[in-house]
């Protein structure tokens, strides 16, 4: 059973108060997330990824389609207390205590009163924020309120977990830290959905990534096969910083980093180039094959769309 | 039980939002009234006490219900505090009734509050209890039914308007509620369609007036059983009524 099952979900809204038109902020979107996937939703702003959770998580109505998770329509309380959803830019009620949100948010999703304080405790621990649970939330930082947000979106131990835009006003060390979390809970069996438009953190995170753009999907698979394809070129590092006067003939892209030089040459220059690296007497570092980055994925899957697809506006 | 969990949540952000503040303001309105109205009126200081205290705490809480009323709903979209909570095994429905019942709860407390407020002055004033002060207590119940009608009306509106102007229906129903009979005596008057029209809007407002028996107990008349069970069933089906109106349009919006 696939963990996220969208069929067809599209949304349009209507803008305007006489003359309504509509908007269109989803097109048909078909997209399945096995079980224990981490699964990456990228997009720029405004792309249709913060609609697309809205949908799943039944706080917008679609115009047409369907979704169902963990085999559960999207407003079946049953599959609500097996999920757990951090929107983007959080704000929680800043009158209570981090603690006291926690507890709120537990008996919410029916955690048992017994467990819920070593619940609270754990999640809060686990998230960095031992020391601020008797905080009242008014006084945290933005970092620290998105921190209780993936700690409530984690505290009743969901099945499946949606994240919108996590890393949001996290520093580098709160980046990496919930990029650990998001590893842990995957092997702890969770499915994670998180939407980005960070690709550093799709590429080192995701099983699999989906690409959408003016509310549509416009590329899904694996993070390795969106970017195993060569561009033809290679890159070759040497110690030292010389660069032969035969590689300047080649069309290299020669950087020189401290005692490293880096070059990008036609594939089909390779051995013309290391002969010439040989007869300077300079060492080789490395030979790899210049892969296309999610980045390089991304652009390339935004561009010819955007020249041929309009959307309503 | 998730109700109650969420009317406990609203009740603690009514008293943690100092909202039971009023409570000084009113103190000191009493406590002035009873020293002035002790050394200026002669023989009605006790009429006087109970008219303006329980004016007072009617006009307190409609204050209170209208404009925390109007924010229930419309604040938890705007703060988008309203996701973490609809994202889980939370009704939209369940979250209308808690809400409602978290600040009636509050308006309750609050009355109660004031209610001993009142008492106090008038034990100041007069410096003993009589057996028709008990029908201060109807007078009050009575106000409190007015705050679940006016609540339930502004949870109504804030569903699917601005809390703006969610405050000014609200407040401008609760004016027109006030002359309900009035409005009532006109229609009679009238013919034809107009009489349909005045009929019909006189008995959609909330019938306040009926609701308000603070003259008649400051001057110590009785309130009949029968009105108090009419206006127990009249004030709860009315709020029922709009809360189910403010079910009705939440149950349908979409969370921008």
């Amino acid at each position: 059973m696939a963990a996220i099952e969208i069929l067809g979900l599209e949304k349009t809204y209507t803008v305007g108060f006489w003359r309504k038109k509509p908007k269109l902020a989803l097109r048909p979107l078909h997209l399945k997330v096995e079980e224990g996937e981490i699964f990456g939703f990228l997009g720029p702003n405004g792309a249709g990824k913060t609609t697309t959770l809205k949908l799943l998580m039944g706080l917008v109505f679609p115009t047409a389609g369907s979704a169902r998770i963990l085999g559960m329509e999207v407003n079946d309380p049953r599959m609500k207390a097996q999920i757990g959803f951090l929107p983007e830019q959080p704000y929680f009620y800043d009158y209570l205590t981090a603690r006291e949100l926690l507890e709120y948010y537990g008996q919410l999703s029916g955690v048992a009163s017994k467990e819920r304080s070593r619940k609270v405790k754990e999640v809060l621990e686990r998230v960095g924020l031992p020391d601020a649970a008797g905080t009242q939330l008014r006084k945290f930082s933005k970092g620290m309120l998105q921190r209780v947000g993936i700690a409530q979106a984690i505290l009743h131990d969901p099945k499946v977990v949606f994240f919108d835009e996590p890393m949001s006003g996290l520093d580098p060390m709160g980046r990496r830290e919930v990029r650990d979390l998001m590893e842990q809970l995957k092997h702890e069996g969770k499915t994670v959905f998180f939407s980005t438009h960070i690709l550093s953190d799709a590429e080192a995170l995701c099983d699999r990534v989906a690409i959408i753009h003016k509310g549509e999907l416009r590329g899904i698979g694996a993070v390795a096969d969106l970017t195993s394809s060569v561009h033809g070129k290679v890159e070759l590092v040497w110690e030292g910083t010389k660069v032969p006067q035969s590689l300047r003939t080649l069309d290299a892209e020669c950087h020189v980093t401290g005692d490293t030089v880096r070059a990008v040459i036609p594939e089909a220059r390779q051995d013309v180039a290391l002969e010439a690296l040989k007869r300077e007497g300079l060492r080789l570092i490395s030979l790899t094959p210049v892969r296309m980055s999610l980045e390089d994925y991304f652009v390339q899957q935004l561009k010819p769309s955007d020249l041929a697809v309009g959307v309503t506006s | 039980m998730r109700l109650v969990h969420i009317a406990s949540n609203t009740f603690r952000e009514a008293v943690r939002d100092r909202v039971l503040y009023n409570l000084i303001a009113f103190a000191l309105l009493m406590s002035g009234a009873a020293i002035l109205v002790g050394q200026i009126s002669i023989d009605i200081e006790r009429l006087v006490v109970i008219n303006l205290g329980l004016t007072a705490v009617s006009l307190f809480g409609l204050v209170i219900a209208i404009f925390i009323g109007i924010g229930l709903v419309s604040k938890e979209i705007d703060r988008r505090t309203l996701y973490t909570v609809l994202s889980r095994p939370v009704r939209r429905w369940e979250f209308i009734v808690g809400k409602f019942l978290g600040l009636a709860g509050t308006l309750a407390v609050n009355t109660v509050c004031m209610a001993i407020g009142v008492f106090a002055a008038l034990l100041y004033v007069s410096h003993h209890f009589q057996k028709a002060d008990g029908w201060l207590l109807v007078a009050l119940y009575f106000i409190i039914l007015q705050f679940l009608i006016i609540t339930a009306l502004a949870l109504l509106f804030s569903s699917f308007s601005s809390p703006l102007l969610s405050a000014v229906f609200a407040f401008a129903l609760f004016v027109i509620g006030c002359f309900a009979e009035d409005l009532r005596g006109f229609a009679s008057m009238t013919q034809g369609v107009t009489r349909w029209v005045a009929t019909g809007a006189a008995y959609l407002v909330p019938n306040f007036s009926a609701l308000n028996v603070i003259s008649s107990v400051a001057h110590e008349q009785p309130v009949s059983g029968q009105l108090i069970f009419y206006n127990t069933a009249y004030a709860l089906i009315y709020a029922a009524m709009a809360l189910c109106g403010a079910v009705l349009v939440f149950e349908h919006r979409n969370l921008k």
